[in-house]
């Protein structure tokens, strides 16, 4: 079951409620379920099992966050616990919750603009909004940053460069 | 036509083609992603540097997807696959594996080889392999931002200055003849096509052609005409430089390769 519907089974609530605690290890603020990245839970009994869908097929941090859910649903109380990775439904940056959005947007990375399905543009990489500023007065510098979720622009309103959380569909 | 949902419902031959696709699609990504990375720390300007590496990146982690359903389907598991597999094993074309050459080489082999990626992507999202369609869907996303990079950089370079506009040329001259090679077809890309694995090498090869010969005559370059394509990986008959590269590729791995990394 995905985050989207209510849950009503306390059991799966208490996976979830462990999975928020599970912050992205390249932007800490920002927990997997913010992120997009639990594609579903499944409790049998003791047993848990969780899906993640990852953002890049090459996200290096992938392993590292599989170990760190595998151990937070266990600190709830659950055994065995599993993480499978499932590419259906893929991940898209449509994904990112609303909390998540403005985490991003704190932690001084524009937030991806919501793309309802649409697929992604050059042009939705020009006049991306300042974390900072809020000026859309900007420019891509490069499509590629510090991260592969990552692009770089600069503001003309105030003058500094920034990163944004790139469009993904 | 028959549908299969996972590995253990596809056999005889939709499934050899299956795998024959996969270390094509596997070792294309695998070899170059490696040749893309001989730019970091390199490349002209900071922007371009952190380009190739993320472009290289992406592909190293595209090829272990591809190689873990080689895994499912029965063969060897990925680091298996890279770092002791016969290099007479490989399937990748030799656009791949050319040396990285100057920057403007790499960058047309960049927009070439993803160009093609990109329409394969786009087929492959529909193919009767269904655990390699779910991915496909998946990889199109990341994709994008390569296809993005090669289009810029040929439209800026192709006729901005007599002197990158020569560059470019060269380039394209020097290896237009092997980016044909990526559509080499034989009897395994055509049971590939016949049990909807994949369309036909063929059908890739026109509509890329339609592509990219539209962009490169908009940025002022000229079709090499009489080129003829350099084939041979497809079937395990690789270029020189190939060995280099594996070497180069598997020297850390075969210090000791028992090691847990």
């Amino acid at each position: 079951m995905s985050r989207e519907t209510s849950i009503a089974d306390p059991a799966e609530k208490r996976v979830w409620d462990a999975l928020e605690t599970v912050m992205d290890p390249e932007i800490p603020l920002i927990s997997t379920v913010e992120l997009g990245l639990i594609a579903g839970v499944e409790v049998d009994g003791a047993a848990a099992t969780v899906s993640i869908t990852p953002t890049f097929a090459a996200c290096p941090a992938l392993d590292l966050i599989r170990s760190q859910i595998r151990e937070a649903v266990t600190a709830a109380g659950f055994s065995p616990v599993s993480v499978e990775t499932v590419y259906d439904p893929p991940w898209t940056s449509d994904r990112v919750s609303e909390s998540g959005r403005r985490k991003l947007k704190e932690f001084g990375l524009a937030p991806p603009k919501r793309m309802n399905g649409r697929c992604m543009q050059p042009q939705d990489l020009v006049g991306v909004a300042c974390p900072y500023c809020d000026s859309t007065q900007t420019v891509l510098e490069s499509a590629f940053g510090p991260t592969l979720c990552r692009s770089i622009h600069y503001c003309d309103g105030c003058r500094q460069s920034f990163e944004h959380f790139k469009p993904v569909t | 036509m028959k549908r299969f949902p996972d590995a253990t419902s596809i056999d005889g031959e939709a499934r050899e083609a299956t795998i024959g696709l996969l270390y094509r699609l596997a070792d294309d990504d695998m070899t170059l992603g490696h040749r893309h990375t001989e730019w970091t720390g390199l490349a002209p300007i900071l922007e371009a540097d952190i380009a190739f590496s993320s472009i290289a990146q992406d592909q190293i982690g595209q090829a272990r997807a591809f190689y873990t359903l080689l895994h499912e389907l029965g063969e060897p598991d990925p680091d298996a696959l890279v770092f002791a597999r016969k290099p007479e094993d490989f399937r990748c074309c030799a656009l791949c594996t050319l040396e990285k050459g100057n920057w403007a080489f790499s960058t047309m082999r960049q927009f070439l080889y993803d160009m093609a990626k990109q329409l394969r992507l786009q087929h492959l999202a529909e193919s009767n392999y269904e655990p390699l369609a779910k991915l496909v869907r998946k990889l199109r996303g990341e994709q994008k931002y390569h296809v993005m990079h090669g289009h810029m950089w040929i439209s800026r370079l192709g006729d901005a200055t007599s002197e990158s506009h020569a560059y470019m040329q060269e380039a394209l001259d020097a290896q237009y003849g092997y980016a044909l090679g990526m559509f080499e077809s034989n009897e395994l890309t055509a049971k590939a096509a016949k049990h909807g694995i994949s369309p036909a090498e063929e059908q890739l090869c026109d509509e890329w052609k339609g592509q990219v010969h539209e962009a490169l005559e908009l940025a002022g370059l000229n079709i090499p005409q009489n080129a003829t394509a350099k084939s041979g990986g497809r079937i395990g008959s690789h270029e020189p430089v190939f060995t280099t590269l594996l070497a180069d590729m598997r020297s850390v791995y075969e210090l000791d390769p028992a090691a847990t990394w």
